[in-house]
């Protein structure tokens, strides 16, 4: 391979890579470092910034919240998503399409149009600051994603399967469990990545339906720039922190993500 | 077991799938459902599966009323024309899967899919991963997954439509002796003239969501009831023409005249259908048999099928076809002598009944 081919693919990868190695270098550094002016690796190299998030309850809460929220809503989403789905791959019934089109239009909404209703409902019904709260918030744009992904994933699978397994005598719920899970496995996968990712990066409800004890990470993050001055090594190393949990799952579900940003379409 | 459709339809959204239909298959037997596509067959298979229910009519399975039978309770087997395996499943655990569900031991399981396995040669692959299998090792899991439950009913639609010409060969004489050996009742749905010969049993021919006629299959191979029974149930498709009889003789006009069968004899003069199979003309001369008559065509088109020429020819007014056995070259636009077996004559009326 001549030269040049090789060098696209490495330039490519470095300009991709340049922000979060900035981050990354500036959660090494100390304020004073990172306000002093240009340097390209930590002059002072310090673990500070980390020890205090894992020490600090403000912020290792903020952790522990929105990861509590963000699985509630995962687990949520899809065991709402999933009988949905089915129904809409496997049956036709009256106004199915337009049903089926509505859900998507709860995603055309910007989330700060239902930020003052939802804290209004939640304060009114003693929702307010539970993850719970956020958890149920998420699922308006959560669950109709999970129901378009699955659905193309399900469509994918033939109806004759569900038909042999009622053959072979599997009743409904022992086929959709054992039969009919696993065959559309990736498609839940990718559905849950969806869901958590969405709910992981979502601010601006986890930060309004929230106040001190299910304060969210992103929450704490904003606030804390206004508090003490200005932090930045203690905000770079809670972003590179906050980067690990998308990375984590998108690991588990690379090889079929692409079908899910088709929504499970092909 | 036995199974009784009692004057069941099938109407949906305003269409009809199934005119009223009765039929009564004996138990043990062998079935062919024959007609082209869209003519009913997977409709009526799924109606007596119980997968659709009939909009109106009844299933009776052995005596029962089973009409309103679920199709888990109807202990039945099935195998699609495309290849419908559990994915995420072994082999092993494919065939396994209805004596599972059925909650037999381990060891009986083990013993039972041993066995299916070995007579569908799959004994190699049990441990295989569906997906990493040929379509053809695919429909012969499918196959013992439906041998291994001893059903009492076994529905085959079309299982040999999508696998290769030798696999298709093999399975046509395998799969009556399969299942005739696990004493199971089996409908199977095929589209092809040759193939329901070849099974063999008794055959129900369908067109258009009707049951046109049922019977030994051989009966109705010689002696169909009707003209669209004879067509559905010829390949090459079979030719027909218009014949004039008056007293005695039967005349195709401005090509042959032939003494009148003795059953036909007493029918009143006039026009009438003839309907003879592409190998009741015969490129061999036979003219000293008295059963034969020459005709003489002019050649249209000659091809080659299998190991035996099929000569499409103008003759008159009409387009018919002549099949022979081995392989005749011919010019197009030729004249050529037929010998008509009047044997194979099939008359019919102005409806489309049979003379016989």
């Amino acid at each position: 391979m001549p030269l040049y081919q090789r060098l696209v693919p490495v330039i490519y990868i470095l300009f991709l890579m340049l922000p979060i190695y900035w981050l990354l270098s500036m959660s090494f550094k100390t304020t004073n470092e990172i306000l002093g002016g240009f340097s390209l690796f930590p002059q002072d190299f310090t673990l500070e910034n980390y020890i205090e998030i894992f020490t600090d309850p403000t912020w290792y809460r903020g952790y522990l919240n929105s990861i509590t929220y963000v699985l509630m809503n995962t687990v949520i989403s899809i065991t709402f998503a999933l009988p949905a789905a089915y129904a809409f791959s496997r049956f036709r019934f009256l106004g199915d399409k337009h049903l089926f089109f509505w859900l998507l239009t709860n995603r055309m909404a910007p989330p700060a149009v239902f930020a003052l209703p939802f804290f209004q409902l939640y304060a009114a019904i003693d929702l307010y600051d539970t993850h719970i709260a956020v958890a149920l918030a998420h699922c308006l744009f959560n669950i109709p994603l999970a129901v378009w992904i699955l659905e193309g994933f399900m469509s994918g699978v033939p109806k004759q399967l569900d038909e042999m397994a009622y053959i072979d005598g599997y009743s409904f719920p022992r086929f959709f469990v054992k039969i009919f899970m696993p065959a559309i496995a990736s498609g839940i996968g990718v559905a849950a990545f969806f869901c958590f990712m969405y709910s992981w990066v979502e601010m601006l409800l986890s930060k309004t339906l929230t106040s001190v004890a299910a304060k969210s990470i992103a929450a704490t993050m904003t606030r804390t720039a206004s508090t003490a001055g200005y932090e930045l090594g203690l905000l770079a190393a809670a972003g590179a922190l906050t980067i690990i949990p998308g990375a984590i799952v998108i690991y588990f579900v690379r090889n079929y993500i692409a079908k899910g940003f088709s929504l499970g379409r092909v | 077991m036995s199974i009784e459709l009692k004057n069941i339809t099938k109407v949906v959204d305003g269409i009809i799938h199934i005119y009223p239909t009765n039929l009564h298959l004996r138990d043990k037997e062998f079935n062919v459902l024959l007609g082209a596509t869209l003519s009913g067959k997977t409709t009526l298979l799924r109606l007596m599966a119980g997968l659709e229910k009939p909009s109106s009519g009844e299933v009776w399975f052995s005596g029962k009323n089973v009409t309103h039978v679920s199709v888990q309770h109807r202990n039945i087997a099935m195998v699609y024309q495309e290849f419908i395996n559990y994915p995420n499943f072994s082999v092993f655990d494919n065939i396994a899967s209805p004596l599972k569900v059925a909650g037999k031991t381990p060891d009986e399981i083990k013993q039972h899919v041993g066995e299916i396995a070995e007579l569908l040669k799959l004994s190699k692959y049990l441990d295989r991963d569906v997906a990493s299998l040929s379509g053809g090792q695919q429909q012969r899991i499918a196959l013992a997954r439906a041998l291994v439950k001893q059903a009492s009913l076994v529905l085959l639609d079309e299982p040999l439509a999508n696998l290769d010409y030798k696999l298709r060969e093999q399975l046509r004489e395998e799969l009556p002796r399969l299942f005739a050996e696990s004493g199971s009742t089996v409908v199977y749905a095929t589209s092809e003239p040759e193939e329901a010969l070849m099974l063999s049993g008794h055959i129900a021919t369908l067109y258009e969501g009707e049951i046109i006629q049922y019977g030994k299959t051989t009966d109705i191979y010689r002696r169909p009831a009707n003209l669209a029974s004879a067509k559905i149930f010829s390949h090459p498709p079979i030719n027909i023409t218009k014949v004039v009889k008056s007293k005695s003789r039967i005349t195709l006009p401005g090509v042959a005249d032939w003494p009148c069968p003795e059953v036909f004899q007493d029918h009143i003069d006039g026009e009438y259908i003839l309907g003879i199979r592409p190998h009741h003309l015969s490129l061999k001369n036979l003219e000293q048999s008295e059963k034969h008559i020459r005709i003489s065509g002019n050649v249209q088109l000659a091809e080659i099928s299998g190991s035996a020429s099929l000569i499409h020819l103008r003759i008159n007014e009409n387009d018919w076809i002549s099949e022979s056995g081995g392989i005749h070259p011919y010019s197009i636009g030729e004249t050529i002598n037929v010998y008509m077996n009047l044997d194979g004559c099939l008359y019919f009326d102005h409806d489309g009944k049979a003379i016989h």
